[in-house]
């Protein structure tokens, strides 16, 4: 098991020093600088001289990334090209808790919906509950989540008033203004998600309750309840998990996108408003972080699934 | 990766002895399957208004007028924007962009990743190495992550966009293509096709290929979907098709802003891509039953 932990972590830094070195050489390849943009045709070639000069353009590409990668390694991503040249790692400090709140309560608010749907659509097979269920996950599964969220706001802050429509409240000042900023988004982010652990769940769940150890409970005297907590349940739960950790990602490209419509400063605000004004050291930061949550959901659930299913091995 | 985690269906029925009888099957199922009836209505009705959208819309869909932001009624049966711009022409118009890229983005997609996943397969070894190492660095990231990625280094267009979207649908075809090569190069027919001397070329593309189409479509309808989201998605945060051009995203991104005088704006552009991709996922499913696949990836 050590050793194959290792080794999983040998190449999750790789697929890591992978992403890197491709964003930054490929940013690099493309036509479009931005030096040049940030003069807008305006500046002087000696002011544009010095602006690269500043930003080390002038070095060749090669000397850009050995360095860059030894910055990195002691935690600095550079600074932004534009405002007050922010450092990139205190954009993405400032940036990375709000992210996290948002797909975190996303997580939480998907998961208490669809577990009891889909328990209850696998239990009430074939019944109008089940199609009922099974309907919504279809929507919740071809629903834009940038219109969710409009859709949100229209209803629950315009209309009703209900909930704050943009922005973002650190936990500091609050849980309450902290939760009820996130609950739309999060609400918005989690439905897709939602949607395939649910159905995910009743499939899962319907194979567990074919099997023989079913019979076997039943017939030995247990209820239902039993059944379905002691018996059915762990087992159906193996191959969700790791549902929920591909779909996981799905929170965090959801969440990358639904920021924006809430103006909630996290991360994939950070990397969409870095690729539109081409902010280089800010977009390899975002990235960077972006794929880590990627690479290491992937690895933690592979992980816990040799946890929780003991007839796997890993050597 | 794929987002296409839909659960097999324990409806799909076992019955794979007749293929003879495949065209009633197709009719059998599709009797009894309301959600694909549906999808196929729908995505017909939203084919026929993109390829007559000049002659449907009643209007210009960029002429702007004095009668702004009105909402639906008999002359606007969708309301206006903020620019007095018929919303129903602009949505009709929006389906030709969208639907171009949804299908064209798939094509390429399905090309490239199929070709690479049918020589992974079949001459394994140091191809196989080579090709799966970047497959799966790519099935690591979401389409829609690796797409943004794509727009940040080639820069937004129209022709970007179906690169980035393209390219990242690959992993997806290359894993479903490979995966039914490894299986299909044990069968005796393609002993048979290699011992009579057939090229590889020739082997791939006339013998394994055909056999492996089934799940390759349904993926590629599934991917559909996904790509029209995808494109809806990227032109709605601003990295998609020039910001002029009529497409359910960018009509989206411009009447957010009026979103509290103007429900409409926000509503029925959103509306018309939830109902082309729910249709497609019902296509998708009910192809995936009928063809009998498994998702095993």
């Amino acid at each position: 098991m050590s050793g194959y932990l290792l080794r999983r972590l040998i190449g999750t830094v790789l697929v890591m020093w992978a992403v890197a070195t491709l964003v930054f050489f490929m940013l690099r390849l493309v036509p479009g600088d931005p030096v040049a943009a940030m003069l807008a045709d305006a500046g002087s070639a000696e002011a544009e001289a010095a602006l690269r000069a500043k930003f080390g353009f002038d070095e060749p590409v090669f000397m850009q990334y050995l360095y860059w990668l030894g910055n990195m390694f002691q935690g600095d991503f550079g600074n932004s090209l534009y405002g007050n040249n922010q450092p990139v790692r205190t954009i993405l400090a400032e940036a990375l808790p709000r992210t996290l709140s948002l797909a975190g309560i996303a997580f939480v608010i998907a998961i208490m919906i669809a577990v009891p749907a889909g328990i209850l659509s696998a239990t009430r097979r074939n019944t109008p509950v089940d199609a009922g269920v099974s309907f919504v996950a279809f929507l919740g599964l071809s629903m834009p989540d940038f219109w969710l969220a409009i859709m949100l706001i229209i209803v629950f802050a315009a209309n009703l008033q209900w909930l704050p429509a943009i922005g973002y409240v650190p936990l500091s000042d609050g849980f309450w203004p902290w939760l009820e900023h996130l609950i739309l988004p999060a609400i918005a982010v989690g439905t897709a998600f939602s949607a395939i652990i649910a159905r995910m769940i009743r499939s899962s769940l319907l194979e567990v309750l074919k099997a023989d150890y079913m019979r076997t409970a039943a017939a030995k005297g247990l209820t239902p309840r039993m059944i379905m907590w002691s018996h059915a349940l762990p087992n159906a739960m193996i191959p969700v998990i790791t549902v929920v950790g591909i779909a996981f990602a799905l929170l965090i490209s959801g969440a990358v996108v639904v920021e924006n419509v809430f103006s909630i400063k996290g991360l994939g605000r950070v990397l969409i408003n870095g690729i539109l004004n081409r902010d280089y050291p800010v977009v390899q930061g975002a990235v960077l972080v972006v794929s880590a949550f990627f690479v290491f959901s992937n690895l933690l659930v592979d992980l816990l699934y040799g946890v929780l299913d003991p007839r796997i091995r890993y050597s | 990766m794929t987002e296409s985690l839909t659960a097999p269906d324990d409806t799909a029925t076992k019955d794979n002895t007749m293929p003879l009888r495949r065209r009633s099957r197709l009719r059998a199922t599709l009797a009894n399957d309301r959600k694909a009836q549906f999808g196929l209505i729908v995505l017909g009705l939203f084919l026929f208004g993109m390829v007559f959208a000049p002659w449907l819309s009643p209007y210009d869909p960029n002429a702007m007028t004095m009668n702004m932001m009105s909402g639906p009624s008999l002359g606007h049966p969708l309301g206006t924007d903020d620019l007095g711009r018929d919303l129903l022409s602009r949505i009709l118009h929006g389906t030709q962009i969208s639907m171009f890229i949804g299908i064209s983005t798939v094509l390429i997609a399905l090309v490239i990743g199929v070709a690479l996943g049918l020589m992974a397969g079949y001459f394994g070894g140091w191809i196989d190495l080579v090709i799966m190492r970047y497959i799966d660095l790519q099935w690591a990231f979401p389409n829609f992550i690796i797409a943004v990625y794509l727009v940040a280094v080639f820069g937004t267009g129209l022709f970007n966009v179906i690169v980035a979207i393209s390219l990242a649908f690959i992993d997806d075809f290359a894993r479903v293509a490979r995966s039914m090569t490894l299986s299909l190069r044990q069968e005796q027919f393609v002993d048979a096709a290699r011992t009579m001397g057939f090229s590889n070329a020739r082997i791939l593309i006339r013998h394994i290929l055909p056999s492996a189409m089934a799940p390759i479509i349904v993926q590629g309808t599934v991917s559909v979907s996904y790509a029209i989201l995808g494109e809806a998605t990227l032109s709605f945060l601003g990295l998609g098709v020039e910001a002029t051009t009529p497409t359910w995203g960018l009509i989206l991104a411009d009447g957010r802003g009026f979103i509290s005088q103007a429900w409409w704006l926000g509503v029925f552009p959103g509306l018309a891509i939830m109902l082309v991709v729910l249709s497609i996922n019902f296509i998708g499913d009910w192809l995936r039953d009928l063809f009998d696949v498994r998702e095993s990836l």
